[in-house]
């Protein structure tokens, strides 16, 4: 008897609004595990909000999310879930904060930092201080403290603001790697819908000039991106 | 500073002689281990001026126990302990940015602070001692709550270091590392609040936001490593503090402010130092 795989991500009816603005209405969908998403819209599309409410940052006025069959609002299993927040890079300019420090936050052992770090190539900065780095090679910091957990699914919230396009070459290329090679379902979410749609395998847009108050519905199995068809 | 080297060991040990100089120094010792200590996360969060919003609102608790005839350390403990817990609570909820809700609170506690000495018509003394510190001024009961409270201050910041860390540098991901970040912000405010409680007697409290930072600013500056920068900025807060008690000692100057000099002349002399 076939079993049955509980999808990575499921979006049932999903509504939420800031008092009196309706951010999102009636969201569905269903993300496999194993996939490679792209979530894209402009400022004010409700990206970090739909973010948020997968991670149960924020409660939902309506409907319910999934994360691996289990009901996000009852309990998350943290363990399976890696973030690298938009946020990450802000506190450390000013701090002596060291790669290895930074990867630590996650409570593991030696062994498991440094096999995090040469998963994003960077074992060799292990003792530099984060702030000396490029702002590349901070996101691939970020990226390894997340994977730091052996997660299955990694959510990361702009990626590449502030990162120069070879950089951005280099760092979907690892995205790339670490979903097919280790089988890591990604969820990115960008403003950059052109460059996001070449490198990811399926792209949900929210626009609310395209789609009123977003996506009513969509399993993102059957969403392509209209770059990626042309390519 | 350089009396401390050209004193002869005679009479550094005549110091000791006297039993509130000996108090000085121990509640002087937990001082310069806790205020670093949590200064170090303030720094982190860019959170430093919270220290001084709660040393004025310490001043209403010293009013309102010096009013009531009660230990004032006792009622500054509960007044900024539920100050730490408004303050957390109106910045979390991120609809006032933290620099206002901070902005509002500190000439709220000061002015709290002299409405109640102004109805009491009397302590004003009694409140320089606490406003500008003074080493005479540590009885052995608050030797033992400040022994007690800087017990529990380090082994909480040590039980929970991970947590502090993680969501001190960043509060999102580290709730996506399972960290009930709510409690721990909670927790941490409830630690300033006590470490300010703590401090106020021997440096006072409009200084003690200088002894929390200058430290750790001073600690950052040499070493590479967060957590070297906290061992080192104890080693710092230390040597102000005690350089800082034998100079007012000997110079007949305010403690506090003395100490306060000292940590700032330690920040300039390694300033330069790295600048050579």
């Amino acid at each position: 008897m076939d079993t049955i795989i509980p999808h990575a991500i499921e979006i049932k009816n999903l509504s939420f609004s800031y008092e009196k603005e309706q951010v999102l209405t009636n969201v569905n969908c269903k993300i496999d595990v194993g996939s490679y998403v792209g979530i894209v819209g402009h400022n004010g599309s409700g990206k970090s909000t739909l973010l948020k409410l997968i991670l149960g940052i924020l409660q939902p006025d309506k409907g319910k999310v999934y994360l691996f069959g289990k009901d996000n609002s009852v309990s998350i299993e943290w363990s399976k879930i890696g973030y690298v927040s938009q946020k990450a890079g802000i506190s450390i300019s000013h701090v002596p904060i060291t790669v290895d420090e930074v990867v630590k936050m996650e409570k593991v052992s030696d062994y498991a930092v440094d096999e995090a770090l040469t998963s994003v190539h960077m074992l060799k900065f292990k003792h530099k201080l984060l702030r000396e780095l490029s702002g590349g090679q901070q996101q691939r910091i970020f990226i390894a403290r997340a994977l730091v957990k052996k997660p299955q699914l990694l959510i990361l919230d702009e990626p590449t603001v502030g990162v120069d396009v070879k950089t951005q070459e280099t760092f979907y290329e690892l995205l790339s790697r670490l979903n097919t090679e280790q089988n890591i379902t990604l969820l990115l979410v960008s403003h950059d819908l052109h460059t996001i749609s070449h490198k990811v395998k399926t792209v949900i847009q929210l626009d609310r000039k395209t789609y009123p108050y977003n996506l009513t519905s969509c399993n993102v199995n059957h969403i392509h991106s209209p770059y990626a068809a042309a390519h | 500073m350089l009396i401390i080297f050209i004193l002869p060991m005679q009479q550094l040990t005549e110091l000791f002689q006297y039993e509130f100089m000996v108090r000085a120094f121990w509640a002087g010792l937990i001082v310069a281990i806790i205020a670093p200590l949590i200064g170090s996360f303030l720094v982190v969060r860019r959170l430093s001026l919270i220290a001084d919003t709660l040393s004025h609102v310490a001043l209403t608790g010293v009013a309102i126990g010096l009013l009531l005839g009660i230990n004032p350390l006792i009622t500054t403990m509960i007044c900024t302990v539920v100050t730490a817990y408004i303050i957390e609570e109106l910045r979390s909820n991120e609809r006032i940015s933290a620099e206002s809700v901070l902005a509002m609170i500190l000439p709220g506690g000061l002015a709290m602070a002299l409405i109640l000495i102004s109805l009491a018509n009397g302590f004003n003394t009694s409140l320089i001692t606490y406003l500008f510190g003074s080493i005479t001024a540590v009885t052995q009961q608050d030797l033992w709550i400040i022994f007690g409270l800087g017990i529990g201050i380090a082994v909480i910041f040590i039980l929970f270091y991970r947590e502090f860390m993680y969501t001190s540098f960043d509060e999102e991901s580290a709730r996506t590392s399972g960290i009930p970040v709510k409690l721990i912000n909670h927790l941490f405010m409830i630690l300033i609040a006590l470490t300010v409680s703590v401090a106020m007697k021997v440096v006072g409290a409009l200084l003690i936001g200088a002894l929390m930072i200058i430290p750790v600013i001073t600690a950052m500056q040499i070493v590479q490593g967060f957590k070297k920068s906290i061992v080192v900025s104890v080693g710092v807060a230390f040597i102000s503090m005690i350089m800082g008690l034998i100079v007012s000692y000997y110079a007949n100057l305010p403690a506090g402010a003395t100490i306060v000099m000292t940590s700032i002349s330690l920040f300039a002399l390694i300033s330069i130092l790295k600048r050579i």
